[in-house]
């Protein structure tokens, strides 16, 4: 009896090895996520009890409009934007092999902002919503390859890549904040409960926008598993075994970047899901790339949901954006890991 | 920069060209806005007024003071961070980059919310305790000894407290809707609509601070060349420490009660003024605050003009000229001379 075992495609092109313990993981934190779904949905402003809850879940009751119209499409906003930063994370993490990066950090939020915000403005009942997971793809895609390029100086040091992305992040900050005040106020001051990071007001088609893109990122970074295993030992052995650095590296930015950005379209700038939730994967879990999306996707929609239930019930009958909790828990940690990490990271 | 330090007739042909400098710039900044006014107003105005006039109330109202706001709001901003530089030895400190705005910004917007607290002389006490804690904060995470956190890291930190602070910020605003679109306002940055009312009681505590900074010049450098010389020359350098940091919390407090949390200031003008007077802190404090105030007073006018009737907020247009100058030192690992 081996402590592992392990899943291969016929061709052997792909395969995953799972270790007992972490598939025991994997299960219980799903069926947290499952667990803490029925509660978000069975707490706001009034409390429907979980019985209520499951009957609708399994068919009909009392409360239909409540959990169908206004919670489900909320509950389950907050689970794919949870999961996209939490992938995201990881990625960009991985990629540039730091424990510090996050797309909020690195400055791709702030891009995916300035691309919705333009698009809020500006095209806003002329074209459908639907384009707008594009507008901020496109924004925080544009940010990235800005921040990556000046971030070159005879290749780019995570250190280096960081600091960029903060001083990039205050100039969309001013882009952001320049828009705003050259718009409506009302325009204005829906965009600024948005960017603050907020699930209040979500509808079903927001979901369904946003659900495919997640789902589809999610899947094809699970592909990457092998590469990035791999180039978790450093750009030479990657190189060694033949993985063509350059070009992965840039597919998972791009894939960092889509995630980050769908998440940013319909939620704004939910702050540091992206950074705490790989981390505490890799607390959890074997070092493996593939079993970490999964568990990064889950403990971010974890914290996501958990952050949202704190955010409408604390201070009713006010709904508090959620990115003020992820940010009040984010912020210390990102602080401590500065200090943990302090003689590990080239500068 | 030899012969700054060494011939004195360059030294005061520039200190002379800076003055001419700010002195067009706060000129400007009465003569451009929503009213057109000659320069013959302007000067009217400042020199033989006539109540009759309504250009020239208009100058000695409204324009006077945003101009007044700007110039000791950017010299404020501009010595504060020329002190923090000076004293953590680290040439990406600013008050805005290591959090101590947004931790002002947070005390006041709390007290706002939950005090219901409106004068502006509690403003001011409450944006000097904000500035406090978060300067603590800052330094007790800089000054962690030898395993410490290394400059680049402690701008790293700063970046973190800020966002933590701004962020709980936000959710306080999104409680109260209706003072949001003002607060959205003077949260970014802005001298615009302040009376004398708002400047006059944060004014003493900044003209005492800048006054105190003016004399640190010749201790600093001392303290520059090592804790040791300094000490075994007879400074003490605690007691400079100390005033050094209460003059940055004097000055970055009062700056955000007054006019909002403006960046990179604090972090620009410092290098600007080591780069024309070198390593000497009895010319780099004075020069600092002058281009600090000329600076602020240049963005103020573009804020006004860009968008006209419009504005801008002030702390927008700092930050975009100011963020090509913070990466140009990013890229350099935060060294900006070698």
């Amino acid at each position: 009896m081996t402590d592992h075992f392990t899943i291969r495609t016929r061709s052997d092109r792909f395969s995953v090895q799972i270790h007992k313990r972490s598939l025991w993981i994997l299960i219980a934190l799903f069926s947290a996520v499952v667990a803490v779904f029925l509660i978000s949905l069975a707490s706001g402003s009034s409390y429907i009890p979980l019985s209520t809850v499951l009957q609708e879940v399994f068919g009909e009751s009392e409360s239909a409009f409540v959990l169908n119209e206004l919670r489900m499409p909320r509950v389950w906003l907050a689970v794919f934007v949870g999961a996209a930063l939490g992938v995201s994370g990881l990625i960009l993490q991985g990629m540039i092999r730091n424990p510090l990066g996050s797309p909020d950090i690195v400055g791709v939020t702030g891009g995916a902002s300035v691309g919705t915000v333009l698009f809020l403005v500006t095209l806003m009942g002329e074209v459908s919503i639907q384009w707008l997971p594009v507008a901020s793809i496109s924004g925080a895609a544009l940010v990235t390859a800005l921040i990556y390029s000046l971030s070159w100086r005879d290749g780019v040091t995570p250190m280096r890549l960081i600091l960029v992305g903060i001083g990039v992040s205050a100039l969309t900050n001013a882009i952001v904040t320049m828009i705003m005040v050259s718009s409506e106020a009302s325009v204005a001051s829906r965009v600024y409960l948005w960017m603050t990071g907020s699930l209040y007001g979500a509808n079903w088609q927001e979901v369904k926008i946003i659900a495919p893109v997640v789902l589809t990122l999610l899947f094809v970074s699970f592909f990457f598993t092998n590469i990035v295993n791999v180039k978790q030992l450093g750009d030479d052995v990657a190189r060694a075994v033949g993985v063509r650095i350059q070009f992965y590296r840039l597919c998972l930015l791009a894939l960092s970047v889509g995630l980050a950005g769908a998440a940013v379209a319909f939620a704004g700038g939910v702050a540091f899901v992206g950074l705490i939730a790989p981390h505490i994967a890799r607390l959890l879990l074997q070092r493996s790339f593939g079993i970490l999306v999964f568990g990064s996707g889950m403990i971010g929609a974890l914290i996501v949901l958990i952050a949202d239930i704190i955010a409408r019930t604390a201070f009713l009958p006010s709904d508090i954006p959620v990115g003020v909790f992820t940010a009040g828990i984010g912020a210390p940690f990102f602080i401590y890991l500065l200090y943990r990490n302090r003689e590990g990271i080239n500068e | 920069m030899a012969s700054f330090t060494t011939k004195p007739y360059i030294r005061w042909s520039v200190l002379v060209l800076c003055v001419l400098l700010f002195l067009s710039a706060a000129f400007t900044s009465l003569l451009l806005g929503k009213t057109p006014m000659t320069p013959g107003d302007v000067w009217m105005a400042l020199f033989s007024f006539d109540p009759e006039s309504t250009e020239q109330i208009i100058v000695r109202t409204s324009r006077l003071t945003r101009t007044l706001v700007a110039i000791s709001i950017g010299a404020s901003l501009a010595i504060a961070g020329t002190l923090m530089q000076a004293l953590t030895r680290n040439p990406m400190a600013a008050p805005d980059l290591f959090g101590v705005n947004a931790g002002a910004l947070f005390f006041i917007v709390f007290a706002v919310t939950f005090f219901s607290v409106e004068s502006l002389t509690h403003y001011m006490w409450i944006g000097f305790l904000g500035a406090l804690v978060a300067s603590v904060l800052v330094y007790f995470l800089g000054s962690m000894k030898e395993d410490g956190l290394s400059p680049v890291r402690l701008v790293l930190a700063g970046a973190a407290i800020s966002a933590l602070f701004v962020s709980f910020t936000q959710g306080m605003l999104v409680l109260d809707e209706q003072r949001m679109q003002s607060v959205l306002f003077w949260l970014s940055g802005s001298v615009a609509g302040r009376d004398l009312e708002m400047l006059g009681p944060v004014l003493p505590f900044i003209v005492i601070s800048i006054t105190v900074a003016m004399f640190m010049g010749k201790p600093l450098n001392i303290l520059m060349s090592g804790e040791d010389v300094a000490k075994n020359l007879g400074q003490n350098t605690l007691l400079l420490k100390l005033v050094a940091g209460a003059v940055i919390v004097l000055l970055a407090g009062g700056s955000v009660a007054v006019a909002g949390s403006i960046g990179f200031l604090g972090l620009v003008v410092p290098h600007i003024a080591k780069g024309i007077a070198g390593p000497n802190y009895q010319w780099v404090l004075p020069l600092s605050g002058l281009f600090g105030a000329t600076l602020l007073l240049v963005s103020d006018i573009v804020a006004r003009v860009i968008i006209a009737p419009q504005e801008m907020p002030i702390g927008a247009m700092t930050a975009l000229f100011g963020t090509p100058f913070f990466i140009y030192i990013a890229r350099r690992g935060g060294k900006i001379r070698d």
